[in-house]
């Protein structure tokens, strides 16, 4: 049973002024796949190699499977890691860089080549094993790189970006493959990625960071649904969110600009006059009249993309300079200037204290609860 | 950016060719000379084809030398040069490759101060510190000798049990003499230091995390890794190793190394100069340094241009 457990983990680099994680805890569960997530510089790597035992932990503690580790060497954490770059050994056989840690664990010969035969079974990897790493493509690189940590018969694996050098058709094989790997497997797993599409397909749960700190934990369709913060909101999701300045009215109605409202009761009654963010996803936008029930609003249409599958339209809310982008059907034809009538799909907005940028509790609207 | 018209090409290889003239002439003219007998080199327009002389004037050498430097044969010095490049150019490469693996993998305290230090060395060949490195071979205990002085132990021990004390560890004729004081080397330290730099850190992270301990990672990925530099910079040592001359000439005076026999084969006064033996003996002292950049030689332009990482 090999969970890892973050303890109100910090680190600071030396002879850096700040913290580039502050405080960050997490439990994963034995066979969960979690990946963080994150703008580029918000300390994904950073946990990730605390994790490994790659760097320092300045405070808090990590446990893998019960037992923490904050003073172990990496290779006694029994974890295994996948680069970026591969981080193959480039003189040696694709054998032998798989079964190079085995072989200083004096494991025996036939063991190790079990498990090197074996991981090379699973990662098609059998007419490669006497190339050198040089001679083979970057997705076989990969999975080299994949191979090696599948024969440590790890407690947890551990990916720093492994995909961001592939191509974008070989990345969603790829992806596929992981997750297949890593089912099959049922090994714990931390997986970094500053890709969001990875992420979604990708996580059992989601760690969401930003500037060294977990804005948001949880399952991937939580997090699209139930974003905990401005940021997480226009993190998830492609194109990001639209955010509008609302306020609210008394019976918790919230009044957007152009004289747009959302029904009453959608904030705490009692705090009229509050300025809230609302946030509303381009998806949750529909041409009016399609009988999708909602909040009727007035788009100046200023440019419109088609994508094929899918239209996006670039506008303004009637009246105003707020704009909002809406994720429409790919038939639906727009032509700049028109005013074009939309729907709210009901209930599909979020709402934000202006301050912190945190979700306000009492707006769940009726999108699908949180499976608990 | 590179023209390759007729014209150019003609010019370039007049260039070369001029150049390769200009090398093996020369070495020609000393071939030629060692196959002659003393009377024929000596005489005015020397002859410039071969003579019938060859086996016997190189036989000579090889097995008898020339009664100016007592006759001590050049494969003795050939023998004593070769050993003599051998431990420089190893020695050399092993040092600078830890020192090197020290600076760049582990943090230390003062591992600046040591960097620099190294450094400096760089300002202090042989050459400038030729005298103090003489005294240090004549009697590599002279300084513990003056601390022992300076401290008045010398006098106290000399007092108490009536023994002077003389401490005496001379290494000059020897080949530690030769060649110990010519073993450091700052310059191959930064190439390794350089070539350390290169390799990249996540694959040291993967080594950590495969469990290789300093020396393994040493064993099993830094030196398969540094092969090319390894053997571009051996090729470069021996030859430095193999062309020494001021040092040998202070430090040895029965241990010849070849460029010294030849050079006292020249110094006969007024005497007769025997050519043919001086010339043979410099043919035969060519003939290592380019066996070993032949052999190498792949390796060595491998070593220079590639980063194979
Ligand atoms: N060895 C180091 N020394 C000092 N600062 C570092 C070091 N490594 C990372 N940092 C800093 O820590 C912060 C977080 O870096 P980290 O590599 O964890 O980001 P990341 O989320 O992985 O980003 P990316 O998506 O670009 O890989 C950055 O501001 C970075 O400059
Ligand atoms: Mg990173």
């Amino acid at each position: 049973m090999a969970t890892v457990d973050i303890r109100a983990v910090r680190k600071t680099y030396p002879g850096l002024p700040f913290e580039v994680i502050k405080g960050i805890d997490c439990a994963i569960a034995d066979g969960e796949l979690l990946v963080m997530l994150g703008p580029s510089g918000c300390g994904k790597s950073t946990l990730l190699r605390m994790v490994a035992g790659l760097e320092r932990i300045s405070q808090g503690e990590i446990a893998i499977a019960g037992r923490v580790v904050n003073d172990l060497e990496p290779k006694d954490r029994n974890i295994a890691m996948v680069f970026q770059n591969y981080a193959l050994y480039p003189h040696m056989s694709v054998y032998a860089n798989m079964s190079y840690g085995l072989r200083i664990q004096r494991l025996p010969k036939a063991e190790i080549d079990r498990r090197v035969r074996d991981a090379a079974a699973i990662l098609e990897l059998e007419p490669f094993l006497q190339r050198k790493p040089r001679a083979l493509s970057g997705g076989q690189r990969q999975r080299v790189a994949m191979g090696r940590a599948i024969v440590r018969e790890p407690d947890v694996f551990l990916f720093d970006e492994p995909l961001s050098n592939l191509d974008a058709k070989l990345r969603t094989q790829m992806r596929v493959e992981i997750k297949r790997l890593q089912q099959r497997l049922a090994t714990t797993s931390l997986y970094v990625t500053h890709d969001q599409v990875e992420a979604m397909t990708l996580a059992d749960r989601l760690m969401v960071m930003r500037d060294g700190v977990a804005e948001q934990i949880g399952t991937p369709m939580e997090v699209y649904t139930h974003p905990a913060t401005v940021f997480v909101g226009g993190f998830i999701g492609a194109p990001a969110m639209n955010f509008l300045q609302g306020e609210v009215a008394e019976g918790g109605a919230v009044r957007l600009p152009g004289g747009v409202a959302l029904p009453a009761g959608t904030a705490a009654p009692g705090q009229a006059g509050r300025p809230v963010t609302v946030g509303i996803r381009p998806e949750h936008l529909a041409p009016a009249g399609e009988g999708v029930p909602g909040l009727p609003v007035t788009l100046t249409v200023d440019l419109a993309e088609a994508l094929g599958a899918d239209t996006l339209v670039h506008g303004r809310l009637a009246g105003t300079d707020t704009s909002l982008i809406a994720r429409l059907a790919g038939h639906v034809q727009a032509r700049s200037g028109e005013a074009m009538a939309l729907t709210v799909t009901d209930g599909a907005w979020h709402l934000f204290d202006v301050e912190s940028g945190r979700r306000l509790a009492d707006t769940v609207g009726r999108l699908a609860k949180p499976a608990a | 950016m590179v023209e390759k018209s007729r014209l150019s090409v003609w010019i370039a290889h007049s260039v070369l060719i001029l150049g390769i003239l200009a090398i093996a002439l020369p070495i020609y003219v000393a071939f030629v000379a060692s196959t002659h007998d003393v009377r024929t080199v000596a005489q005015a327009p020397m002859p410039l084809v071969p003579g019938p002389h060859l086996w016997e004037n190189y036989a000579r050498a090889l097995g008898q030398g020339s009664d100016s430097v007592g006759n001590v044969p050049v494969a003795a010095m050939l023998a004593n040069s070769f050993i003599m490049a051998m431990v420089i150019a190893t020695a050399k490469i092993v040092i600078s490759l830890l020192s090197a693996f020290a600076i760049v993998y582990f943090r230390f305290p003062f591992r600046m101060g040591f960097f620099w230090m190294i450094f400096i060395t760089l300002m202090l060949p042989v050459e400038v510190r030729i005298v103090p490195t003489y005294e240090v071979v004549a009697n590599a205990l002279a300084p513990v000798q003056s601390l022992l002085n300076a401290t008045g132990l010398t006098w106290l021990i000399e007092r108490l049990a009536g023994l002077r004390v003389s401490l005496e560890w001379n290494m000059l004729d020897t080949y530690a003499g030769l060649t110990v004081p010519l073993v450091a080397s700052a310059t191959a330290t930064f190439l390794f230091r350089q070539v350390f730099l290169t390799m990249p850190d996540e694959m040291t992270e993967a080594a950590r995390i495969d469990g290789a301990g300093p020396v393994r990672f040493l064993f099993d990925i830094l030196l398969p890794l540094s092969r090319t530099n390894i053997a571009a910079l051996f090729v470069i040592l021996f030859i430095y190793g193999w062309n020494q001359y001021l040092w040998p000439l202070l430090v040895s005076s029965n241990l010849l190394t070849v460029q010294i026999g030849i050079g006292r084969m020249l110094a006969v006064g007024d005497g007769q100069v025997d050519w043919p033996i001086v010339m043979a003996s410099t043919m035969l002292a060519m003939i290592p340094p380019v066996i070993v950049v032949v052999a190498m030689q792949r390796a060595f332009i491998k070593g220079l241009v590639e980063t194979e990482k």
